[in-house]
């Protein structure tokens, strides 16, 4: 999958307030929201954001922390923005 | 009776220890135990117990949280293990996906947020980073664990 990484190796708030500082377009989803295939991990509610055609959310990795990610995905964001989920 | 472990990033001894200890005291209850982690946590329980007496069924982290996401399983009771924020992170997620009562299991140097954090959940909680002794202790202090699914 290709994506940047917005802010490595941090505790889930301070991605979830990066998130929410930074980014004017921002949906909150459950934990277990599965997106991009992957099933997000965190303290509901999970904020992602939608710059665009990319989607920019928050990826728990056990031995890393929370890492912030920016995702290109047209489709996922319009179902963001559709609120299909 | 279903129980799983959630393991975390097995870079503190102590809880390969305490998982192989909490799946044999489940097991001794009648348990149905399965054990979920990434690679290298399933891996160095699986070598700990290459006879499989205590480890029994085992899956890989992110197919657990799939499976639990898309209701394919589900558990009685969960014990997340806890070193750091990703741990509690973990532990929110399956308390939202989850009916299972939840178990924190808690230890590294620096337990006191990570207490704080796990809300009401059952906490079992020791400074404990290469000696297992102290958080065997808090874990010998529940004297039945189906008792916390009733």
């Amino acid at each position: 999958m290709n994506y940047e990484i917005l802010l490595p190796n941090s505790s889930f708030k301070e991605c979830a307030d990066f998130i929410k500082k930074n980014f004017k377009e921002v949906y909150y989803v459950e934990a277990g929201f599965k997106i991009f295939d992957n099933y997000l991990v965190g303290v509901s509610p999970i904020p992602i954001a939608v710059d665009g055609e990319d989607v920019i959310l928050p990826y728990v990795k056990p031995c890393h922390g929370c890492f912030v990610l920016r995702i290109p995905g047209k489709e996922e964001a319009e179902r963001l923005r559709a609120g299909k989920y | 009776m279903k129980a799983l472990l959630m393991m975390g990033c097995p870079e503190l001894p102590v809880q390969t220890a305490a998982g192989l200890y909490i799946a044999n005291k489940l097991n001794d209850e009648g348990f149905d135990v399965t054990i979920a982690g990434n690679k290298a946590a399933v891996s160095l329980l699986l070598n700990s117990d290459p006879q499989r007496h205590y480890i029994r069924k085992v899956m890989d982290l992110d197919r657990c949280i799939g499976a639990l996401a898309e209701k394919k399983m589900d558990f009685d009771l969960c014990f997340v293990f806890i070193h750091s924020d990703s741990g509690i992170s973990y532990l929110a997620t399956v308390k939202s996906l989850s009916k299972a009562k939840t178990v924190a299991v808690i230890f590294g140097k620096d337990i006191e947020p990570l207490i704080e954090a796990s809300g009401d959940s059952v906490i079992i909680a020791a400074k404990a980073v290469h000696n297992p002794t102290p958080l065997r202790a808090q874990i010998d202090g529940v004297k039945s664990w189906a008792a916390l699914t009733r």
